[in-house]
């Protein structure tokens, strides 16, 4: 009885890895690795892969998730095994700028320019433009701004409408503390949601060209008067205890919960925090959409930088070296505007395809979409575009001026030295 | 034919699989890092930028990872000053055949059981200065808790009390070991001639304890140099590198920031510390053992 049991089994096994083999060398497999933990937006992305392969009989798309630090600690070792994924998820910036240089990115200029790059807005291809090649399929953008809570705003007597000025944005956090409210809540543990304050100052008292000379290592670099004055003006900021109790160890999911919970009034975030503050607010809501309101990062007297330059993501899909030609197709038929607008439907993330903008249905985050298309200048986050070693000195410093521990003009020479030593 | 005697031929069989493996998972990593830590290198295709010393000099200027030596150090001095004699001391009340014991071992080996992930979480909701349990307490009796986490003033005196809650179970557990292979008629013994409870402490416990004593001392200091895991849960090495170990801050400056050759450089600093601790301490405190 025993025996023949084994003996089945094994047969079995057999068999199955027989058929298997055989399925496998009629198919082409495409791996695709990214980093939503949204189930919402894996249900999607598992449906534009099944209807892909519908239309492409002998083709598989394997679509697999992996957790977002994990994912970032391991891709350099993944990148340059033969087991890499042939399409990965991508913050663009540096670390991007690291993996072409490295020559694991496959070109995709050439089917870019057969009718593909047309379909974006202009900003996103050119975050995913090297040297004027492009090497990645933009798919999503995010705005940093100001959300604030409509009846906290009221019970202080805040207008938001009134907050134009990085002076404005002073008089309302101490109006707000005059009430007895907690001003801002932000996730300082985890560092990067203060390097918004530092990198959009600076973005608004220097523009573009100051952000670009600096990559070009003029004058100063990162040491010029441009980013000590946003570290001043940060400083200014947290002089007046504006944040939340204990925030230095806030992570990010907790202070979205906090911000969801009534804690505080505002929050400097990107759209995604939206989502988070739903998972961790105590009552699994948050701020409802009709008392939850949203104001952009206020201008600096006499900045160079234009009011409707933007602050946020721009991340895209990479193809990997060697990859079967099914990939650029896959992600050819992904980036059309019919599936894209399924995602802006759904409010799963902000879509950098023309025309997807009018689909979203949520107004807030339609917004934010329509205010990265318009923008002249869409800035990357700083720490994903200056890389992953300069990105960690400039969280680093933000939550160092936040909590006084360095000065502005030393926080700055602390950047340049960084990218001069990784560059 | 001649026949290969069973020891030649054990050691012919099992020696080539064992001392692949540890070449290939061991030595081979190793002598790696070693090489790597003279690059300046991000970890994409082989590293080519040769910089000498400069990594390990930078090391020693970089105040965080003075911090980490300081912070190592301190752990350290904690595990020996504070968890060891504590353990000791519950080992002692613990061995003796009362009722009740039992469940206290158990409840003191708990924390010993629980993952570093999970015990670090759970402890960071423990001083959450909003809702955690030691602001309700605080609030309750001295008013407007702290965030201790937050502080780089207090975090580090409040990872070093969760780290004495987590081992000191573990060495409970190896002294009560201990305790039990003492002749019990040595007690009994001295008890007639009229030993104090301290007497009998000193004269027969504690000598008679040295070889478990020693291997406890050794596990103390090289599980101190290697702390990582409760650090990543509770501050992730912050507020401003306060609480940053070596090992901490190997990870958050080496493999984060993607600076391999700086890692690398961190790698073997900590490894030498270690190996050099090891060696002198099996030579000098454990050499009369076996």
């Amino acid at each position: 009885m025993k025996l023949k049991q084994l003996v089945l089994s094994v047969a079995a096994v057999v068999g199955v890895s027989l058929s298997l083999l055989n399925v496998a060398s009629a198919q082409v497999t495409v791996r695709m690795m990214h980093v939503d933990q949204n189930p919402d937006v894996q249900a999607f992305y598992a449906d534009v892969a099944k209807r892909f392969e519908a239309t492409k009989p002998g083709v598989k798309i394997d679509v697999q998730y992996m957790e977002n630090q994990a994912y970032k600690a391991k891709l350099t070792t993944l990148l340059q095994s033969p087991e890499r994924p042939n399409i990965i998820y991508s913050w663009g910036g540096g670390v991007m700028r690291e993996q072409v240089k490295a020559g694991v990115i496959e070109d995709i200029t050439s089917p870019m320019n057969a009718q593909w790059k047309e379909r974006f807005i202009p900003s996103a291809i050119q975050s995913f433009t090297l040297d004027g090649k492009i090497v990645g399929v933009p798919f999503q953008t995010a705005q940093v701004g100001f959300f604030y809570n409509k009846d906290l705003f009221a019970k202080a007597g805040v207008d938001s409408a009134a907050i134009k000025t990085w002076d404005d944005l002073l008089g309302s956090v101490k109006k707000l503390q005059a009430a007895g409210i907690t001003p801002i809540i932000t996730g300082g543990g985890d560092k990067w949601p203060l390097h918004f304050y530092w990198s959009h100052l600076a973005i608004r008292i220097g523009g573009k060209p100051a952000f670009e000379a600096a990559l070009r290592g003029e004058g100063k670099g990162f040491a010029e008067d441009t980013f000590v004055r946003a570290g001043d003006m940060l400083k200014q900021l947290s002089d007046l205890k504006p944040f939340q109790n204990g925030y230095l160890a806030t992570t990010f999911p907790q202070s979205a919960g906090m911000f969801g919970d009534g804690k505080g009034a505002m929050a400097l975030q990107l759209n995604g925090m939206l989502g988070s503050m739903r998972a961790n607010s105590a009552d699994k809501i948050g701020i409802p959409d009709e008392k939850l309101g949203w104001f952009a990062f206020p201008t600096v007297t006499g900045g160079k930088g234009d009011p409707s330059d933007t602050l946020g993501g721009m991340n895209g899909w990479l193809v990997t070296k060697g990859s079967p030609k099914e990939a650029a197709e896959f992600l050819r038929f992904f980036s059309e505007l019919s599936n894209q607008k399924i995602a802006a439907e759904k409010g799963l993330y902000l879509p950098v395809v023309n025309g997807s903008t009018e689909a979203i249905k949520r107004p807030v985050l339609r917004m934010l979409a329509e205010n990265v298309g318009r923008a002249k200048y869409h800035q990357v986050y700083y720490d994903q575009m200056l890389g992953a070693s300069v990105g960690a000195v400039v969280n680093d410093i933000s939550q160092g001026i936040a909590a006084d521990k360095i000065k502005p003009a030393d926080a700055a020479a602390a950047v340049q030295a960084a990218w001069k030593q990784a560059n | 034919m001649k026949k290969i005697s069973g020891t030649g031929a054990a050691i012919w069989l099992l020696l080539p699989p064992a001392l692949m493996l540890f070449t290939l998972f061991v030595a081979l990593p190793m002598g790696e890092a070693a090489w790597y830590s003279f690059y300046n290198w991000n970890g994409y295709g082989t590293p080519t930028e040769f910089v000498g010393w400069k990594n390990f000099q930078r090391l020693f200027e970089t105040p965080a990872f003075r911090t980490a030596l300081f912070n190592n150090g301190l752990i350290i001095a904690v595990s020996l000053l504070i968890q060891l004699p504590l353990a000791l001391a519950m080992a002692v009340l613990l061995s003796e055949r009362l009722a009740g014991t039992n469940t206290f071992r158990l409840i003191f080996f708990l924390p010993y059981v629980l993952a570093e992930i999970a015990a670090g979480l759970i402890w960071r909701f423990a001083y959450d200065g909003d809702y955690g349990l030691l602001a309700k307490i605080w609030n309750a009796t001295l008013g407007n808790a702290p965030h201790v986490l937050a502080d780089p003033d207090f975090a580090m005196a409040a990872i070093l009390v969760v780290i004495v809650w987590k081992y000191f179970g573990f060495h409970m557990v190896l002294y009560i070991a201990g305790l039990q292979q003492i002749d019990r008629n040595l007690y009994e013994a001295a008890r007639i001639d009229g030993a104090t409870r301290w007497q009998l402490f000193t004269n027969i416990t504690f000598p008679l304890l040295g070889s478990t004593i020693k291997l406890s001392v050794f596990f103390a200091i090289l599980g101190s140099l290697q702390l990582f895991d409760l650090i990543m849960p509770l501050t992730k090495g912050g507020p401003f590198d306060s609480t940053q170990t070596m090992v901490s801050f190997l990870y958050n400056y080496g493999i984060t920031r993607m600076q391999i050759g700086f890692g690398s450089a961190i790698g073997v600093v900590i490894f030498l510390i270690c190996v050099t601790f090891a060696f002198f301490y099996k030579r000098m405190v454990m050499r009369d053992e076996n």
